[in-house]
């Protein structure tokens, strides 16, 4: 029951701060307010997917933020300047990232290299990329790109359902499936729980982590896609620190930084958290948008000191039950 | 060795599992030298030794853990050569560690069919997988939640989840290494009746342990190794408990260990002034409370198998491990002694079994790892100076006759002898009045085991006082004042003068006890 007190609380601390919205402010309740806080945060819920799978297998991938950085330079370039179509560009965009977050896998198992320096390296290097493109705010003005913003799913209520809001949906389903309903999702709990043992029960550890790179690499470059999209334009400084943000959301959403442990539901919970209290804020007014960082800083704190609490808990009480279960 | 059948025996004639001469240095020192093991059909196997007799390099060798360097394993008549684990496991031999090498934060379901869960359509079949689980545990007697996560239960249960993993996985060979180490009585029941179960079944099990009650409790026929060499190989029923503990301490009385000492000159010792005293020191759970005490001069050994307390012993006396219980003083003044700082400002030397991971620090020079102890002691604050530094290397080079004589060589590139004699020097730079020596002629070559004893005798009439753990036996005789014989944990018979003898000390260890170790 422990394994599922962390997302429990997520989910109840978010249906509380919710209900403390709802409360001052009424329209918190329309759909409008829902569907933004989806298409807002969806290029974030999509970083924290690939996140989601990176730190339950024992890891840490520093780099999402740099690869969305990059990914909307080389979009806003390679459609506005190299004049290719933009799905092409979207396909190779993705196929550049895939193979950027494989390469550190390989980096990190190969060489048994801490994935923080590994991917610390690929930071810097995606950043620096992003910068030798271009230091300019490319707008992007592609037919397609205001189709796509013209698009929505019309909601009751007056909420419209964007594209970039259904891909984040989309991701979180398909990332929930593979995560907890397939051998690959299993492998990747079993990294998180020691590399040694998973490799002794003939698992290729190098194989897996290669690809759960790659993974969270290819859900960066479709989440820069979703942020060219959302912004129309290509920016090199965009999305710096983003990818403690979505560390952040995974952790509040209950995955333990250690790894081996986690919900997909629990960092979509942690997603929206952050997403509620920056919705928050707008609703205010006289609130300065700093106060988003301090109150998931509060809450970071907050959760990662009842994880630590709790896991001291079932770490008691399997010493309590050394019997249990040698029933003959 | 007769040819009698086990009772489950299918036939003697193709042996399961005959592995021939096999052979593996490290770096030029053999840890197997030519043994032969042999395992039939339906057999539980006992393979027993000491530390460093060479059982987890065998294991380590037919798993394919360690390349071998000489010898054929064949497994039902066809030779086999696993390079892995892996390998090993899909040949059919399993392996199941002390620590189990499973995964706590997964399912017990997903731990058995980790790698090979029934899938549809790429989706794992949770509820397929938990009835085969079911299914699967139910012939191991366990009737438990296989949805919860493996690390709720006990380490019992874990093992058996290795075990029954290993063998639906087609496992015709289980080898069970220490595996009874950290259960209690009732779960080593259970698990001798699977064990009995799969032999019946026709699997060959060779069984690791140190617990010789469980030996005599379960298996069928025993493999005895003493460094690195096959002693023999007996049916269990027909071999006495005292024979076996020969077998597995017993040595060929070496040019060193037979002329014995003039231990007279050491006898007079008294235990009064100037003497070390621990009374009833003791940690619940770790060591049983004893009383030791130790005057300049006498050597005290410590006798008894692996797993009795012995290195446990020794790091309570050093203060790696806090006494909970006892005291202890020196020239009766009562003192305090919670870490090994503490030891070491006492007048305490500890050499550890271990030498690689515990003691020298291979990457420095000869001259640093023997000042490190001195300098530890003088603190930061008073470096030896660097000609303070090579006249001691240099004094204890040539008093212990360390080669090659070359202070400023790296430690790891010596042998095992002179890296022990760089670190008896590391500590008799502390000047120390008594120094604790784990297992000092482990894994050294015979001219530096003789060297070390002889030593160790020198030592003793310079006024220190040793305490000695060993499991060669002539060897703790021909230096000993007093023999300490320690089993399951707690002194069971102190000999002195007279009665240190060989005889003796195997009499005290195998002094019959209730079976199956709890």
């Amino acid at each position: 029951m422990t394994r599922y007190l962390p997302v429990i609380v997520t989910a109840a601390v978010f249906a509380l701060g919710y209900a403390i919205c709802a409360l001052q402010f009424p329209a918190f309740l329309s759909t409008r307010v829902i569907a933004n806080l989806l298409t807002d945060n969806a290029f974030l819920g999509i970083l924290a997917v690939g996140m989601t799978f990176v730190i339950i297998s024992g890891g840490i991938d520093l780099s999402v933020g740099s690869v969305v950085g990059f990914t909307t330079v080389f979009l806003a370039l390679a459609i506005e300047t190299w004049g290719i179509p933009p799905l092409a560009a979207f396909m190779l965009v993705l196929f550049v990232a895939t193979l950027f977050g494989a390469t550190m896998g390989a980096l990190i198992q190969g060489f048994d290299m801490p994935p923080f320096i590994v991917t610390l390296a690929g930071m810097f290097l995606a950043r620096g990329a992003s910068f030798l493109l271009s230091t300019e705010s490319i707008p992007v003005t592609a037919p397609l790109y205001s189709a796509v913003s013209d698009f929505a799913f019309r909601l009751p209520g007056g909420g419209r359902l964007s594209v970039v809001g259904m891909v984040m949906l989309a991701v979180f389903f398909a990332g929930g499936i593979a995560l907890h309903l397939t051998r690959f999702g299993a492998n990747v709990y079993a990294l998180g729980g020691s590399r040694v043992s998973t490799g002794l029960m003939g698992i290729t550890v190098g194989r897996h982590t290669a690809a759960i790179y790659a993974l969270s690499s290819f859900l960066a470059g479709l989440s820069g896609i979703v942020f060219s999209l959302y912004t129309s334009s290509g920016y090199s400084l965009s999305a710096v620190g983003v990818e403690l943000d979505t560390i952040a959301a995974v952790v509040i959403g209950g995955t333990l930084l250690t790894g081996g442990h986690g919900f997909m539901i629990g960092t979509f919970l942690g997603v929206l958290m952050q997403g509620l209290i920056q919705t928050y804020i707008n609703f205010d007014g006289t609130l300065s948008s700093w106060w988003t960082k301090i109150v998931t800083g509060v809450l970071l704190f907050a959760f990662i000191a009842f994880q630590q609490a709790t896991l001291a808990l079932a770490r008691r009480s399997v010493r309590g039950a050394t019997a249990k279960g040698a029933t003959p | 060795m007769s040819p009698s059948p086990s009772p489950t025996a299918a036939t003697a004639a193709t042996p399961l599992l005959a592995v021939r001469g096999l052979s593996k240095s490290f770096a030029g020192f053999p840890a197997l030298d030519g043994v032969d093991v042999t395992l039939r059909h339906g057999e539980i196997h006992a393979l027993l030794g000491e530390n460093g007799a060479g059982k987890s390099t065998f294991i380590k060798a037919i798993t394919g853990v360690v390349t071998r360097d000489a010898g054929t394993v064949t497994l039902d008549g066809a030779p086999v050569a696993p390079r892995s684990a892996d390998e090993a496991l899909k040949a059919g031999i399993a392996t199941v560690y002390q620590e189990v090498n499973l995964l706590p934060n997964l399912t017990v379901a997903q731990n058995l069919f980790l790698g090979r869960q029934p899938t549809r359509f790429g989706l794992v079949r949770e509820v397929e997988m938990r009835r085969r689980s079911i299914a699967l545990l139910r012939d191991f007697d366990l009737d438990i939640d296989v949805g919860a996560p493996l690390g709720d239960y006990s380490v019992a249960v874990q093992h058996l989840v290795a075990i029954a993993r290993a063998v639906d996985m087609s496992a015709r060979i289980l080898i069970l290494d220490e595996p009874t180490a950290s259960l209690d009585a009732h779960e080593v029941e259970i698990l001798f009746r699977v064990m009995r179960n799969l032999a019946g079944k026709g699997l060959g099990i060779l069984f690791v342990t140190h617990f010789l009650d469980q030996v005599y409790a379960i298996t069928d026929r025993i493999t005895v190794l003493r460094n690195g060499r096959l002693v023999g190989e007996r049916e269990t029923a027909a071999l006495p408990r005292m024979e076996l503990i020969r077998m597995m301490l017993g040595r060929e009385l070496s040019e060193a260990a037979s002329e014995h000492p003039a231990k007279a000159a050491t006898e007079a010792a008294p235990d009064a002034g100037g003497a070390i005293r621990f009374e009833g020191f003791g940690k619940a759970g770790y060591v049983a409370p004893f009383d030791l005490a130790l005057a300049s001069g006498q050597v005290v050994g410590l006798a008894g198998l692996l797993g009795s307390g012995r290195t446990e012993t020794a790091r309570l006396l050093f203060g790696v491990e806090s006494a909970d219980h006892g005291r202890l003083t020196i020239d009766g003044e009562a003192v305090r002694l919670a870490s090994p700082r503490d030891a070491i400002r006492h007048g305490f030397g500890y050499c550890p079994e271990e030498r690689k991971t515990e003691g020298i620090v291979a990457e420095l020079t000869v001259r640093e790892n023997i000042v490190l102890a001195l300098q530890a002691r003088r603190g930061a604050l008073h470096p030896l100076s660097r000609r303070e530094q090579d006249a001691i290397a240099q004094r204890f080079i040539t008093m212990l006759d360390i080669r090659p004589p070359d202070p400023e060589r790296p430690i790891g590139l010596l042998s095992g002898g002179n890296q022990q004699k760089a670190l008896l020097a590391r500590w008799l730079a502390t000047e120390p009045r008594l120094l604790i020596l784990d297992e000092p002629t482990r894994g050294i070559d015979v001219g530096a085991h003789a060297e070390i004893i002889r030593l160790i005798r020198q030592l003793c009439t310079e006024g220190l006082a040793l305490v000695v753990i060993s499991s060669e036996l002539e060897e703790i005789v021909s230096y000993a004042d007093r023999v300490i014989v320690m089993r399951d944990r707690r002194q069971t018979a102190v000999l002195e003068g007279e009665a240190v003898n060989v005889t003796a000390i195997l009499q005290a260890i195998a002094a019959d006890t209730p079976p199956l170790a709890a």
